[in-house]
């Protein structure tokens, strides 16, 4: 059968398979529609997290940003699983403690403050859309690329299916297709990589396969380092940015990871706070497969593609660089008509121009692997997209619904609520469908800074709000203010006013506009402490709570109010 | 006897104590073995890596995951001694 017989009948079976689960566990009540009901198993709410979390650019792109970059790379690697340290330690345990549905529930009620919730539902939809923008045009490029229809089509076709899963399922139909897309994701994307590495380094280990020998019994990185030099490149092995820079870097993506919204609601479904811990150990388990595995597939990827295209003749080149010619992935142009391609620094006599998503998307070809496995890569980008765009759209849905309406019309019944709560969803899908067809210009870049955001907003106030006593309302809305209007004046200047300064000699302190949420956060703190040193402190009533969240005994199930 | 609430403060100093100790851990491999010593531990050779690239793009990962795990026992542990774990 041929690729694309192969890429209809898997994606169509994954499809149905989401479509199975969501009609078998819809949720019918506000409880299970937000937290799944809170009976969720740490083990399965750890796959589920683990699907939330990566998304189209973990699975489609981080691997060729890590080909491309080398050790600068490693910011993605190490930023988005640290993170989940601090998760499990500092906020999981606590916030299933608290009880309560959202982030803004918690911010709400720990400081006691109506404003201080509707900052933080900003703050929660703000990052959430930008986030599930770039989602459903993931969906859209997947579907064209393999499935070749056009990329409205497969952005509405995703929008069908996210719809009806998320709005019909709600949290826990969403956390069951997660855990059945988190399985084809990751056999998706391991496969291709166990066989990549057993062709080039002759072990079926990835991660040992990145540090062993190739044919000649040099090894691969050396080799790699050696090329790339040879070639006019950086070193793979060493960085370019500044130690500050990369520093700055982790630390927001760590910090902004452990204060996403989407994230942290998955810890509220399971019974128990020692299962929110557990939990968090499990995600990370399986996060850790797809991320220790991506430098391997990267290393690889770029050595296979210097090593069977650079330096050929034209005419001669592998049939994959043929197949992917069309989409424009890949693109040769040989520029000094000697019919032998030059892969080179200088941007004046480089022949070959390689897009980053082709190191995954093309991964299965270039390893010579039958036909079904390019179909089951296509069907883990999709699930890859889709559970997390149904995670981000629970989370819009439940801000409006919950943190919204129910605070300022506490009397509406629970059957509104959920009605609410449904359309919401349903309005959040197409908001996003119509991004993802007609992408601002500045849909990628503002995802990056999503991160910058939440670790200047969120975290600080989460974390002052469980390890002190003192912290009040003051402070906290003090210090989300200013950490956010900082980290987005920071960004906004040097990313659109006056993009042409953005050079390391501007940076403050030689930070990027990448890591500056890192710089946001530590102002945050800073004005928290400030602040709530010259204001009153909370009511006796929040200390109580404060204690109370501290202990695991007696969370019970997520109640409602 | 002491009382219930000098029981709770000691069981949230030995939380801090033991997140703290974690959380050092976690830092010296990403941001001190990744980062800022990443590069004089390419000096040093692990099989085909060089160490401090295998900090960053390994070896704090698989860290990161012990960690979580080691947190997950020392914490049934304290909350079994101060008898405020979930039945």
């Amino acid at each position: 059968m041929d690729i694309l017989t192969w890429t209809y009948i898997l994606v169509g079976l994954s499809f149905a398979l989401y479509i199975g689960i969501a009609i078998y566990t819809r949720a019918g009540s506000t409880k299970e529609f937000y937290t799944a009901g809170g009976g969720v198993s740490p083990l399965a709410n750890g796959m589920a997290t683990a699907a939330d979390w990566m998304s189209a650019a973990s699975f489609i792109s981080m691997a060729g940003i890590i080909a491309f970059s080398g050790y600068d790379g490693s910011v993605y690697l190490m930023g988005w699983t640290g993170g989940y340290v601090l998760l499990a330690m500092l906020l999981a345990p606590y916030l299933r403690k608290f009880g309560k549905f959202t982030v803004p529930d918690f911010v709400g009620d720990r400081y006691y403050s109506n404003k201080a919730r509707v900052v933080a539902v900003f703050c929660a939809l703000f990052i959430s859309f930008t986030y599930v923008a770039g989602q459903m045009r993931g969906v859209g490029i997947v579907f064209s690329r393999y499935l070749e229809v056009e990329i409205e089509q497969g952005v509405i076709i995703g929008m069908a299916i996210v719809f009806f899963y998320a709005v019909l399922g709600g949290m826990k139909g969403i956390t069951y297709t997660q855990v059945a897309q988190y399985c084809v994701l990751i056999f998706a994307f391991m496969v291709p990589a166990i066989f990549i590495s057993i062709q080039l380094t002759g072990n079926p280990v990835p991660q040992l396969g990145l540090g062993g020998t190739v044919q000649d019994g040099s090894y691969l990185l050396d080799k790699l380092d050696g090329i790339l030099v040879d070639l006019g490149f950086h070193e793979y092995t060493s960085g370019r940015k500044s130690v500050t820079d990369i520093f700055a870097i982790t630390l927001a993506l760590m910090v902004g990871t452990a204060g996403l919204p989407h994230v942290i609601v998955r810890f509220f479904t399971v019974p128990r706070v020692k299962d929110a811990r557990l939990s968090a150990g499990y995600a990370l388990v399986f996060i850790a497969i797809l991320y220790t595995t991506a430098p391997a597939v990267a290393a690889f990827g770029i050595y296979n593609a210097i090593d069977t295209v650079a330096g050929k003749p034209v005419d001669e080149l592998p049939v994959w660089v043929e197949n992917w010619q069309k989409t424009n992935l890949i693109v040769v142009d040989d520029l000094n008509q000697d019919g032998v391609v030059q892969y080179l620094a200088d941007p004046d006599q480089n022949e070959l121009t390689v897009d980053k998503d082709i190191m995954v998307l093309a991964a299965p070809e270039i390893a010579e692997l039958p036909n079904w496995v390019v179909g089951l890569v296509a069907a883990g980008g999709m699930a890859a997209a889709l559970s997390t765009a149904a995670g981000l759209l629970l989370v819009i849905s439940t801000s409006v619904s919950r943190d919204l309406f129910r605070t300022f019309v506490p009397q509406m019944t629970e059957k509104t609520e959920l009605i609410i709560a449904r359309v919401s969803a349903a309005v959040a899908v197409v908001i996003a469908g119509y991004f993802g067809i007609n992408p601002p210009g500045f849909v990628a870049e503002v995802v990056a800074f999503a991160f910058g955001l939440a670790a200047a907003s969120f975290f600080p106030v989460i974390i002052m709000g469980i390890f002190s006593t003192r912290m009040n309302k003051e402070g906290a809305i003090a210090g989300m203010v200013s950490g956010l209007v900082f980290t987005l004046a920071y960004i906004i200047y040097f990313k659109f006013i006056s993009p042409e300064a953005n050079v390391s000699e501007n940076w403050w302190f030689g930070i990027s506009p990448e890591g500056i949420g890192s710089l946001g956060m530590l102002i945050n703190f800073v004005a928290c402490f400030i602040v709530s040193k010259f204001t009153p402190a909370p009511p006796e009533d929040v200390q109580e709570m404060i204690q109370d969240i501290r202990i695991p005994r007696g969370a019970g199930k997520a109640q409602d109010h | 006897m002491p009382t219930h609430k000098e029981q709770m403060k000691k069981y949230w100093k030995r939380n801090i104590r033991t997140v703290l100790i974690l959380l050092s851990v976690w830092f010296i491999v990403s941001f001190g073995f990744g980062i800022i010593l990443a590069e004089p531990l390419n000096a040093i050779r692990l099989g085909g890596y060089q160490l401090g690239f295998w900090f960053a793009q390994q070896g704090s990962i698989f860290t990161f995951v012990v960690l979580i795990f080691v947190y997950v026992y020392r914490m049934n542990k304290l909350d079994e001694e101060f008898d405020v774990n979930e039945k």
